[in-house]
């Protein structure tokens, strides 16, 4: 009897602690808890937009409602739709962050191709300076870049943003391209030697193998690229000059836009108003990452950023 | 030979977009802006743009008055030395839970992962406004405040900013959480094995396998927070140099000055982290583990 209670005793203990601590019950529930926790004040804000933006004044003003809404309430999100002008900024903001990521994709693979392919002279020094790109801080060719292309009268127009991302010089252009030359390196020689037999040029091999086999890169980069473009603010808000308006500048000028519409209303802008337009903006990307989760985390994983060899 | 021409011809054939557009819109402006920061430059309407070399008077004067300036430099560079090595522990640790054997795992990685997708300058700027960068449980207990008694101000004041903005450090860290994941996911078990059987504790088993193996990942991360957190629309300092581009009282050549102190004191503060994260001697100590490794499963194997 006493060895019984013992025993369960025992398989309780080893239950809750585990054998090696880490397969214990304490243990999982501490993980679980930390987990839901941090998972908790990081979706906080968003739930926060979200619940404040259902909110109108009375419910706003009134301390017995915190987070819940007493009734439905979408006229917020009505007026910053308006304020925004949403669909027609909605598209200029995807033609000013689709095509540069799409060119800027495409040019990263041809250059990363070039590097992880090719022997030449200085290789080794070009690709090295590539590297050193992504820690020069934008604000330092920001000016200069400012003055020529203004020279150039592009200032204002999205070829202020697509020039540098179809010549390579992005936003960080050189993460994408070291994906690609990683990936590329990655590739059997064998594969192309015999094509190379079969008397392909490296142009052929280049369209014809190794772009089919990059697609996961390809969307990768593709991916990231339109993520960035898209929540970047301070370059293109200088370039773009307030002549091209995306999702991102007007919230900038949410305010003043706001005045402008409903001139003499100026005091009954209210947070609900704001979050409504702040959660405005970050639903298209709410959208997309809803759908394609996976590729972005797969894209880092498989990027070999985080290679562990190296 | 004939190859190698080919060789030559292609590769530069392939990167030569890249060497155009580095030549005419990095490297010539990078030039550009040295000459701006050593330069009084005026905007006249029938020449357009006027440099007058001042030597180093822009920088001088920076240093020297610009209270503004210095003010946000050091604002930053208290934030830099705070923020980095938060996100990276933070990150890690996160990382590390997310390895154990744990059920929906997919679930948590997505939402660490979902602020790298909608995070702006704009938006963050609404969010901190509105007072929801904090976690809400920091707030209503008034460990500000406390905090603000108990400790001396150089100290309390960052953490306080820390606190107030907290969603600035997690929101930042999706990223490189995904990168540490993947690091520990392709650890080979067979050393977590062999560690266990020599019976080392999981406290050691971090200590002695599990960090020393991140620190190629942890240098990538630290690099990779200290550009992120630096270029960030929002920071204070770029935004008082691109005022200044504009001020009467700055200029284009004041304001590339400025950029380049900036882009100087980055510099330093990326060195400084690689050379304390680098690994050293490391190489040599994962090879001999991974020897002692094998040796420990042929060893298990016999027995």
């Amino acid at each position: 009897m006493q060895l019984n209670i013992q025993k369960t005793k025992n398989s309780f203990k080893k239950k809750l602690l585990g054998l090696q601590l880490k397969d214990g019950l304490l243990f999982k529930t501490l993980i679980y808890a930390l987990l839901i926790g941090i998972g908790f004040v990081y979706v906080y804000p968003i739930l926060y937009m979200v619940s404040i933006s259902l909110q109108d004044l009375s419910d706003l003003l009134s301390p017995s409602v915190l987070y819940i809404p007493s009734k439905l309430y979408l006229e917020n999100i009505w007026t910053s739709f308006q304020v925004l002008k949403y669909l027609e900024t909605l598209f200029s903001s995807l033609t000013v962050t689709l095509i540069p990521a799409l060119l800027q994709t495409m040019v990263a693979s041809l250059i990363g191709y070039g590097f992880a392919k090719f022997e030449f002279p200085l290789k080794r020094v070009i690709f090295g300076i590539v590297i050193l790109t992504y820690i020069i801080p934008p604000q330092l060719i920001m000016i200069p870049r400012f003055v020529l292309f203004n020279d150039l009268n592009l200032i204002g127009s999205i070829w202020a943003i697509i020039l540098p991302a179809s010549l390579g010089q992005g936003l960080y252009s050189a993460v994408f391209i070291l994906i690609f030359y990683q990936f590329y390196k990655m590739i059997p020689k064998a594969l192309e030697e015999a094509a190379q037999i079969d008397g392909a040029s490296p142009l052929y091999i280049y369209f014809k193998i190794a772009i089919p086999l990059s697609i996961p890169s390809f969307i990768t980069s593709f991916l990231f690229s339109f993520v960035w473009y898209w929540n970047e603010t301070y370059t293109s808000s200088l370039m773009l000059n307030n002549v091209v308006e995306t999702l991102q500048l007007r919230l900038l000028t949410f305010v003043s836009s706001y005045q402008d519409l409903f001139p003499g209303d100026a005091a009954l802008i209210n947070e609900g108003v704001r979050m409504a337009a702040t959660l405005l903006i970050i639903l298209p990307m709410l959208i997309v990452y809803l759908f394609i989760q996976k590729l972005f985390i797969q894209g880092i994983d498989q990027s070999g950023l985080a290679g562990g060899e190296q | 030979m004939n190859h190698k021409k080919r060789q030559i011809l292609y590769g530069y054939g392939f990167i030569g977009i890249w060497l155009i557009g580095f030549i005419l819109l990095t490297l010539i402006p990078l030039i550009r802006s040295i000459t701006f920061s050593l330069s009084d430059v005026s905007i006249t309407g029938n020449e357009g743009i006027v440099t007058y070399p001042v030597g180093f008077d822009n920088f001088i004067n920076i240093l020297t008055t610009d209270v503004t300036f210095i003010d946000n430099i050091l604002m930053f560079l208290s934030e830099m030395i705070l923020y980095v090595p938060v996100i990276l522990i933070l990150s890690m640790m996160i990382a590390i839970m997310l390895n154990q054997k744990i059920k929906f795992r997919a679930l948590f990685r997505g939402i660490f992962f979902l602020p790298v997708i909608i995070v702006s300058g704009p938006v963050i700027n609404e969010l901190l406004n509105q007072g929801a960068g904090s976690v809400p449980l920091i707030e209503q207990y008034g460990m500000l405040e406390t905090i603000g008694e108990i400790l001396p101000s150089f100290l309390a004041q960052p953490l306080q900013s820390l606190l107030s903005e907290m969603i600035m450090v997690l929101w930042f860290s999706g990223v490189q959480i995904v990168l540490f994941l993947a690091g520990l996911q392709k650890m080979s078990a067979e050393v977590y094995e062999a560690a266990q059987i020599d019976g080392a504790s999981p406290w050691e088993t971090f200590w002695k396998i599990t960090l020393p193996s991140l620190r190629n990942i942890m240098v990538v991360a630290a690099i990779y927070t200290v550009v992120m957190l630096s270029t960030f629309s929002n920071n204070t300092v770029l935004g008082l140099i691109r005022q200044m581009m504009f001020a009467s009282n700055g200029g284009y050549g004041y304001a590339s000055a400025m950029s380049w102190l900036y882009f100087i004191l980055i510099g330093i503060l990326l060195m400084i982290v690689v050379l304390i994260i680098a690994p050293k001697e490391n190489v040599k100590r994962i090879k001999g583990g991974k020897k002692h490794a094998t040796q420990h499963s042929k060893n298990k194997k016999l027995l």
